[in-house]
């Protein structure tokens, strides 16, 4: 399968190119600089290849959570590229691509990722590495105060994700009793979106591109007129 | 050559498909009005959200329309800005992202450019030069416009826009959103010389506005009333003359002081009937042609953009890869167009 992913979730922009087991990858830490990099990293890997748009079998991009501005764009990108190569979509979690980057460096059997939602929040998602190599799903995304999630026990953990630096001290107290390893600058990367995204096609879970968009979780975004005054 | 036309600045996605021979095939505007109602205005995280949702949809539904395909395509143009940051990268990831995959150009368009472009996708556009009179929800800007790409502003409002100022006060006479068309319906029955009202920085030389205090006096004069729907009526009435009667004289005195006989007027102000019908008397006494675009292409199209775009693709401008939005983009840097070559 020959798969295309992106990812400008984070404060991380990478494209990728999945050429049945092998891939090109350009990944580069570059906040609020996704829009002026993602095209041409994705003409870049396909340069590498020598291959055209048109030898593409699907698209996959990391829809999120992560920044509304950031998962936007790759939402769009994703949008403008299937609907012009009329290919379908994989949608990643970010969290997800996070894990199964930190599962491919160590051998943990669980992941507990971490992003800063800001306002005092973080995304958080446990998975699990099963052995088809293979992740599931734990603990399902959500947006939470870090006070209040719920910690695995018994298990060797890997935490990964920002929202392990922002909210060190919180977190780690809550897993005192286990043999966890801490790596807050692990990035969502293209190149495990590429190959989470190459399962979800091959079971012909891919999504139309009218169908694409962002996972954003927090949906409180703005206070109506009427409950405003409800406050006041 | 046929080019695709974004529009997504604000809270209208706006498509369109526009041919070099053939003019305008088919445009959909999708409003967000609904969406913003409850919260008394734009809010911009909503207004990205929706868009990015519409975008798609809506090109289908203007291909289909004009019974064509995506390989049909020659350009795709977007709104670069100014306008909502996340609004208008969710139409420019888009745009630039298909036109990739298509292999054909992209160009960013300035909003307010595709705004005064509006009337020349009417039968019997206007020649260049002519002045424009720019009103809309964000800006108030009088334009001497020497030919596509090459403006100068003649003045602009110093702090709201006439649209802005329309909103404000609907708001505060508990009218609904947007206020605009809210304001010239209560207008209707209402007695614009009740009350009276100021016009604001016409006694001074200049072509520069002011809507803010007129604003103030506005919520001052309700709030002298009972508040009875009658109340309501004549407020509304009198506060809109004052506008209409502010941007005519200035509108007035730049036609006498540029020299120029031709007026293009746009932007979602443009719609307002009592402003359109005063402009018709004023530029019949002044000796002048005035154009308008007609209602539906006065607010945010897809329309005007993909006019825009074409004018300036046939130039052969295009965007690279590394696409960029202008939230705060002045008009005075754009360029003129060059003349592209064997034309
Ligand atoms: N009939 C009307 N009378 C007066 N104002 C109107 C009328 N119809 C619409 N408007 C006003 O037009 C504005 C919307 O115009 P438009 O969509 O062009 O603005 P915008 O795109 O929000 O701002 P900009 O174009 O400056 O970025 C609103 O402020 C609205 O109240
Ligand atoms: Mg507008």
């Amino acid at each position: 399968m020959k798969l295309l992913a992106i990812d400008t979730a984070t404060e991380a922009c990478s494209a990728a190119l999945l050429l049945d087991h092998q891939w090109i990858e350009r990944f580069e830490i570059a906040p609020r600089q996704h829009n002026q990099l993602i095209l041409g990293m994705v003409q870049s890997v396909l340069d590498e290849a020598d291959l055209s748009l048109n030898a593409l079998d699907g698209i996959a991009f990391g829809a999120g959570p992560g920044s509304f501005t950031g998962i936007r764009i790759a939402a769009g990108v994703a949008q403008g590229l299937a609907f012009g190569l009329g290919l379908h979509v994989a949608p990643i979690s970010t969290l997800k691509a996070m894990a199964f980057e930190a599962f491919s460096k160590h051998t943990h059997e669980l992941a507990a990722v971490a992003i800063d939602a800001r306002m005092e929040e973080i995304y958080w998602g446990i998975y699990r590495r099963l052995t088809d190599g293979s992740l599931d799903a734990l603990i399902e995304d959500q947006v939470i105060r870090p006070e209040d999630v719920l910690m695995p026990d018994g298990k060797n953990m890997l935490a990964v994700g920002t929202g392990w630096a922002t909210y060190g001290d919180l977190l780690t107290a809550k897993t005192q009793t286990l043999n966890t390893l801490i790596e807050p600058q692990t990035f969502p990367r293209a190149s495990a979106i590429a190959q989470l995204g190459a399962i979800v096609l091959a079971n012909e879970e891919g999504v139309p591109p009218e169908s694409v968009l962002p996972l954003y979780l927090r949906n409180n975004v703005a206070k109506k007129m009427a409950e405003r005054f409800r406050v006041e | 050559m046929i080019v695709l036309g974004i529009e997504s600045s604000c809270d209208e996605t706006g498509i369109a498909l526009f041919d070099s021979h053939k003019g305008l095939l088919a445009h959909q505007i999708h409003s967000q009005i609904d969406l913003h109602a409850d919260y008394g205005g734009v809010v911009p995280e909503l207004a990205s959200r929706d868009h990015i949702q519409r975008l798609i949809p809506l090109t289908q539904s203007v291909l289909k329309a004009s019974h064509l395909a995506l390989s049909d395509l020659s350009g795709i143009a977007y709104t670069q800005g100014p306008g909502l940051m996340g609004a208008l990268m969710a139409g420019a990831s888009y745009a630039m992202s298909l036109a990739f995959s298509l292999k054909i150009p992209a160009i960013g368009i300035h909003h307010m450019e595709g705004h005064l472009m509006a009337p020349l996708l009417e039968e019997n556009p206007p020649d260049f030069p002519f002045l424009a009179l720019l009103v809309s929800g964000g800006h108030t800007q009088l334009v001497y416009v020497y030919e596509m790409g090459h403006y100068e502003i003649l003045g602009e409002s110093i702090d709201d826009a006439a649209g802005e100022a329309f909103d404000k006060t609907a708001k505060m006479l508990g009218l609904g959103y947007p206020g605009g068309p809210e304001i010239a319906r209560w207008a209707q029955e209402g007695d614009a010389n009740r009350f009276r009202f100021p016009r604001p920085m016409t006694d001074r030389p200049g072509l520069d506005f002011s809507f803010s205090g007129l604003k103030t006096h506005t919520l001052t004069t309700y709030e002298s009333t009972a508040k009875t729907p009658k109340d309501r009526h004549d407020v509304a009435a009198g506060f809109q003359q004052a506008v209409v009667d502010t941007l005519i004289i200035k509108t007035r005195r730049a036609l006498e002081e540029t020299g120029l006989k031709r007026l293009v007027v746009a932007g979602g102000v443009s719609a307002n009937h009592l402003m359109r019908e005063k402009l018709r008397l004023m530029t019949q006494k002044v000796g002048c042609e005035v154009f308008f675009p007609r209602l539906e292409f006065c607010g945010d199209n897809g329309a005007m953009i993909a006019f825009a775009g074409l004018r300036r693709l046939e130039a052969r401008e295009r965007n690279n890869l590394e696409f960029n939005v202008r939230p705060r983009w002045p008009l005075s840097e754009l360029k003129a167009l060059s003349t592209p070559r064997g034309l």
